[in-house]
């Protein structure tokens, strides 16, 4: 899997060989560290909230409630509603099929599931272009039955559906390989039908992964910028996600209306690690 | 036919979450992928070609490849820095501080784009001291790569973790016993066991920045020639309708994308075998 042993969790340091290194290296060490993660990621999520309050609390709550980012707000939450369900049913069915079975392919099969992950998001969004634009293979077809699917609201869910595809998967993948076949072996002996098996046995073991993948899932739904920027028709109002309203926000001048509508956004994100951390924590306890 | 494609196996449920798995993902990720390529593969090569050599694309890649290379090694030196610290080091906060290592995969890519920006122009937080020392980082080439390396920092961090924590503590003991000093053991021991997990970063957190778009457009400043990554040009093509155009750059793109993945997973094996053997 490409990102590395996603439920690492520190573990104690190793004392003895941190000892080895004099107190000046490692003080050294850990503040340049800090220094550097502290200008680079920090500081950003600092300068969103500043200049979200820059104008007072008036201001903020202005453009919050504004109702053109009310509706980029509903529009990404039917987003999420749609998309993060669908990569969940698919990502348990495809970990199903890979992990508990021996079939020809099976890597290849793996392979293809990360392959959004290596897709630029502008070309994620182009694809749909491709297909149902105007000159696009079903583009005529649609336009005499008078459907919009790119640059309306399905074309979004489409992309977001895209980009956020492997998320479920490639958790699961990993967790339910190492749990292997055992219990659900003998619920069958021991007479359970195949779905008593799964909500029995396979979904309280896989539970907190798969909240994990759908964290994650979600976050990425949410914030999903190139795809959704291009496959959209940027109308106000109508099919505006929430990410693509601060960039109007942005183009307009509007910066404290801006970074208040990305404020939320950012709070999101701190929230998903919160929860990530949490998660990897509770993965971690139930292996032991 | 049936017995040979799939080992028996008393668990049910193979075939409907096999065939419903393959369908889904032909329908949302394999067509239309294959859009692109049957796109691109319909069109004359002469206009593709005129795409792809003319001069504002070519210094889109340029400035994409090149950009995407600096951020990369910069990544590396960071992300190296990072991991050995949260793995080696015990100092307060450091569970916080692990988490927030993850902040730009979770954070919008168009939020930290106007976070950057704001932090970087002449006015800005630390344009504000730059700008005297006649660096400028907003709108110029180094603004990308600023935004590159907030990108590719964390992939660098969780491929040389793991491997770090991993690392054998008795083999660094043995080369201290057997007399080596400390930059020895670093540059004998620890080092060459890192390396392929250091590549491995550089590769993930490189393939990421070259398709990177919401985080690098508002601190690029798009200047033709000048500032104008290669997917951007794929959205302005796009807009004129050029549909033939953005698909010549995209196809070039995604070719270099998945040579890169397939590069990364053999990275990834040999990361992986050395782990084993360690």
């Amino acid at each position: 899997m490409a990102t590395a042993a996603p439920a690492l969790v520190l573990t104690g340091t190793k004392s003895t060989v941190a000892k080895l290194d004099p107190p000046l290296v490692r003080w050294g060490l850990t503040l340049l560290a800090l220094l550097s993660l502290g200008l680079f990621i920090v500081l950003p999520l600092v300068a969103v909230f500043v200049q979200a309050f820059e104008k007072g609390w008036r201001a903020y709550l202005a453009a919050v409630q504004d109702p053109n980012t009310l509706s980029a707000m509903k529009l990404s939450l039917l987003t999420v509603g749609i998309a993060v369900p669908l990569n969940v049913v698919f990502g348990v069915a495809a970990a199903w099929t890979i992990t508990k079975f021996n079939f020809t392919g099976k890597n290849v099969l793996v392979t293809l599931i990360d392959i959004p992950f290596g897709v630029s998001p502008v070309i994620s969004g182009m694809i749909f272009v491709l297909m149902f634009g105007a000159q696009g293979w079903f583009g005529s077809w649609l336009a005499d039955h008078d459907i919009r699917i790119v640059f309306a609201v399905p074309g979004i869910i489409l992309a977001t559906t895209f980009v956020t595809f492997p998320f479920v998967a490639r958790e699961l993948i990993p967790l339910m390989e190492s749990q292997g076949t055992e219990e659900e072996k003998a619920a069958l002996v021991l007479g359970a039908s195949g779905w008593q098996m799964f909500f029995r046995i396979t979904l309280p073991n896989i539970k907190w992964g798969l909240l994990y993948g759908v964290v994650l899932c979600t976050a990425r739904a949410l914030g999903e910028f190139g795809a959704v920027s291009v496959v959209s028709g940027h109308i106000r109002g109508e099919t505006n996600t929430l990410p693509l309203h601060v960039e109007i926000l942005y183009n307009e001048y509007n910066y404290s209306g801006a970074f208040a509508v990305a404020s939320l956004l950012s709070v999101i994100a701190v929230i998903t690690l919160a929860l990530k951390k949490f998660l990897e924590w509770k993965t971690a306890q139930e292996d032991k | 036919m049936q017995l040979s494609f799939k080992r028996p196996s008393i668990l049910p449920g193979f075939w409907p979450a096999f065939s419903y798995s393959v369908l889904y993902l032909s329908l949302i990720v394999l067509v239309p992928l294959s859009a692109v390529f049957l796109k691109a593969a319909s069109s004359s090569w002469a206009h593709l070609w005129k795409t792809i050599t003319s001069p504002n694309v070519v210094a889109s890649y340029r400035l994409s490849f090149g950009a995407s290379l600096v951020a990369g090694l910069i990544s590396v030196a960071f992300g190296f820095l990072v991991a050995w610290v949260l793995v080696r080091y015990q100092f307060p906060g450091r569970t916080a501080v692990d988490a927030l290592v993850d902040l730009p995969f979770a954070l919008p890519t168009a939020v930290a784009g106007i976070a950057l920006t704001s932090l970087y122009t002449e006015n800005g937080w630390l344009g504000h001291y730059l700008t005297p020392l006649g660096i400028k980082v907003a709108f110029t080439p180094l603004g990308v790569v600023v935004a590159l390396t907030f990108i590719g920092l964390p992939f660098v961090v969780r491929s040389v973790q793991p491997v770090l924590a991993d690392a054998d503590q008795e083999l660094e003991e043995a080369a201290v016993s057997l007399g080596a000093n400390r930059w020895q053991v670093f540059s004998r021991v620890i080092f060459p066991l890192v390396r392929p997990a250091l590549l491995t970063g550089f590769a993930l957190a490189f393939a990421r920045a070259l398709g990177e778009y919401g985080s690098v457009i508002f601190i690029a400043g798009n200047m033709p020639m000048r500032t104008e990554i290669a997917p951007l040009l794929i959205v302005t093509k796009l807009e004129q309708y050029d549909y033939a155009g953005a698909t010549a750059i995209a196809a070039v793109m995604l070719i270099t994308s998945f040579l890169l993945l397939l590069g990364i997973n053999a990275l990834q094996r040999r990361t992986r075998s050395f782990m084993d053997v360690s």
